[in-house]
């Protein structure tokens, strides 16, 4: 394994070990590039997860303090929980479900397609899905997804039975398993599903793909990538010519360390990644790195979410199996006869007893509530998963007042729903619930909102440096040697999963990154 | 279908003689009439035996399942006493809390909050106090430390964790068998 020196002004710096991260960091490697992984997160592998939502919520999950504003449910419910994310080497492709979906054509054109909404800042991706394909073929085939690359569906449990039963009755023709990146059958010296449940808390069987024991390894066995765990990036450093020269991290002892570097590479999630920029500002750059169009932190999605849980006077046991086990995308298209643009996805999910209590109805008590929960094992649940669009004043902000362990200030998340997102919602609520009222279901809970799991948009493409932070590539219009490399680079959320998309961009970005070195741009 | 044995693994019994076990020497020395089922709130060290199950009853209110004895109660609450011990700000809120709570009681019906007859009307006396800091603290702590406890999974038909039984894969995660035929 490497170890760089702090003063090796050779390296490339990614800050994150995640989908964007970890996969660039390993593409990098594999081209002979020389790579430095900084990871806020400890190590934790395989062995090291917990099939205990709680105990697994403090190994993996992002805990730091932030704070929240805004009209959205999850500022009410968890004021200093914005997001669900993972703080731990593999960031979120530890806890992720797995669902590895394609854009549609349109979802890359926003500001084409559904025009110029009111409230929104829609503007039009510099790339198209034409251009994305061959990426996304690399990412499928990487990653092992089914149903594409020859390889099977999953089984479908208990959980998405219920779902395709109801979802036919209603006249869905778009239900499947879908396409995960969990194994069907073994491939690439991981084996296959054990329908073990806890995909959130870590995938035990490592069938469920993840950069923390594929893309990291395989770039670490290169020799040319190092990954430091419990490395908090704390400043982006530049010299007198503007381009970044550095990244000063806080060690596992919590003392401050500059790696030097020739690129830097930003894949902190969108909350950490914006955070990073604007508490990187100097007197040259006094709004923050990146940020001479103001667009640092703005325009922040999170997905149009919600859940939708069905009792049955039977039971389901919907917990047993994988958790995202199947998928309707039928309401996916763009349709806006239905009052809103872009679509959603129903994907099944489940909770199990310890979250149910925590999500379910976050704040309630009494019988009403506790007569549902002794409903579990009859319960059957799908979240919903839809475009939300981009707002600019959705942004993540330096809260004036809170600070971290480092003295340095916290995300602060403010997000309104779009009147959109909140047309969207009820209309996904409705079906979902008539999906489970078609079997038979005696009552449908229509949940609100989880802390983001998604996260996009904050730092996001464009084709003009006026309307965005980063070009095609995800290199930043202002400072050639700085890339960004994560979800935040989205400027649209598309309705489904955005790892996927994720990992293409990294691909397609080493790409780019390793041909402008050759050329000595960079 | 494979159900879920909802039997319980620890018996209420076994519960009731580790409790007996930790209540104070001098209370049985003294041969102080103590009902063994109230035994464990004489273990508190901070906050008042009554002051204990007076939050037992809140909890029981606030989460009600018939299904649980009062021993998953007892644990989700008891760490409150601790806390107690470790910072007066706790304890004064606690103690306030359940003052509070007891006086509305005696305002309604004559009785201290754990003597009121009815679910109903203690619900109506929570409900009074729900924008309380106490209430919110209470109620928080609870969602996460009755159903966070492996003992009460069972009664809810959840089965917990599942590597190392090997997943569900030959244990019914497709085992349903009630759906109308597509």
């Amino acid at each position: 394994m490497a170890k760089f020196d702090l003063n090796d002004d050779g390296v490339v710096v990614i800050v994150g070990s995640g989908a964007g991260g970890g996969t660039l960091g390993n593409e990098l490697a594999q081209k002979g590039i020389k790579v430095v992984i900084l990871e806020a997160g400890a190590r934790n592998e395989i062995q090291d997860f917990i099939n205990n939502e709680w105990e697994s919520f403090t190994q993996l999950a992002w805990k730091d303090m932030r704070t929240t504003s805004g009209s959205w449910q999850v500022a009410k419910d968890f004021p200093n929980l914005p997001a669900w994310i993972v703080k731990s080497v593999g960031g979120s492709t530890v806890h992720w479900a797995g669902a590895s979906l394609r854009f549609d054509e349109h979802e890359f054109k926003i500001r084409s397609a559904y025009g110029n909404v009111p409230g929104a800042n829609m503007l039009d991706w510099p790339i198209t899905l034409a251009e994305m394909e061959p990426w996304y073929t690399k990412a499928e085939s990487k990653m092992g997804v089914t149903r594409t690359n020859s390889i099977p569906g999953l089984p479908g449990n208990n959980n998405f039975k219920v779902m395709e039963a109801g979802a036919q009755k209603v006249g869905y023709k778009q239900v499947s398993t879908g396409r995960m990146a969990i194994n069907s059958q073994p491939r690439d010296g991981r084996g296959s599903c054990q329908q073990i449940g806890f995909c959130f808390q870590g995938c035990k069987s490592g069938a469920k793909w993840s950069t923390l024991y594929t893309e990291i390894p395989k770039g670490e066995a290169t020799g040319n990538l190092e990954v430091r765990p419990n490395s908090m990036a704390l400043k982006i450093e530049h010299d007198a010519s503007g381009k970044v020269t550095g990244v000063v991290y806080a060690d596992g002892d919590g003392k401050q360390q500059r790696q030097k570097a020739r690129i830097v590479a930003v894949a902190g999630n969108s909350i950490e990644s914006p955070r990073l920029l604007l508490n990187s500002a100097s007197n040259m750059y006094p709004d923050g790195l990146a940020n001479s169009s103001g667009q640092v932190g703005r325009n922040y999605m999170r997905h149009m979410t919600g859940s939708v849980y069905a009792v049955f006077d039977k039971s389901v046991h919907m917990y047993r199996g994988t958790t995202m086990a199947g998928i309707i995308r039928d309401e996916a298209r763009n349709d806006p006869s239905r009052g809103f643009f872009g679509g959603y996805e129903m994907e099944t999910i489940s909770l199990g007893v310890p979250f149910m209590a925590a999500f379910l109805k976050p704040g309630a008590w009494g019988r009403t509530f506790t007569s549902t929960m002794e409903q579990y094992p009859q319960m059957a649940g799908m979240w919903l998963i839809g475009e939300d669009l981009p707002q600019e004043t959705n942004r993540i902000t330096l809260d004036p007042k809170v600070k971290d362990a480092h003295g340095l200030p916290v995300a602060s998340v403010h997000y309104d729903d779009h009147p959109n997102d909140i047309a969207m919602r009820d209309h996904a609520y409705k079906q979902g619930s008539a999906v489970y009222e078609a079997v038979g279901a005696t009552a449908t809970f229509p949940t609100v909102p989880y802390p983001s799991t998604h996260n996009m948009g904050t730092n996001r493409m464009s084709a003009k440096p006026r309307d965005g932070v980063v070009n095609k590539f995800g290199q930043s219009h202002d400072i050639k040697n700085l890339f960004v490399s994560d979800g935040s680079q989205f400027t649209s959320s598309a309705a489904c999963n955005p790892t996927l998309t994720i990992v293409s961009l990294a691909i397609r970005q080493a790409d780019h990154i390793a041909s402008a070195m050759q050329k000595k741009e960079i | 279908m494979r159900e879920v044995d909802r039997r319980s693994k620890h018996s209420r019994r076994t519960f009731l003689k580790g409790a007996a076990a930790a209540a104070p020497a001098a209370a049985i020395a003294t041969s102080i009439p103590l009902g063994i089922e109230d035994a464990w709130a004489e273990g508190a060290t901070t906050l008042a035996p009554a002051t204990m199950k007076t939050l037992v009853k809140v909890a029981r209110d606030i989460y009600p399942h018939d299904f649980l004895v009062d021993s998953y109660y007892i644990t989700a609450v008891k760490p409150w006493d601790g806390k107690a011990a470790k910072d007066p700000a706790v304890k004064a809120m606690i103690e306030d809390g359940v003052k509070r709570l007891d006086q509305d009681a005696q305002d309604r019906h004559k009785l201290p909050y754990a003597q009121v007859a009815w679910e109903s009307d203690r619900v109506t006396l929570l409900q009074g106090i729900e924008q309380t800091t106490f209430f919110k603290a209470l109620r928080s702590d609870l969602v996460v430390s009755l159903y966070n406890q492996e003992a009460v999974w069972p009664k809810f038909g959840y089965e917990g964790s599942s590597a190392e039984h090997g997943g569900y894969i030959h244990r019914g995660f497709d085992d349903i068998n009630w759906l109308p035929k597509a």
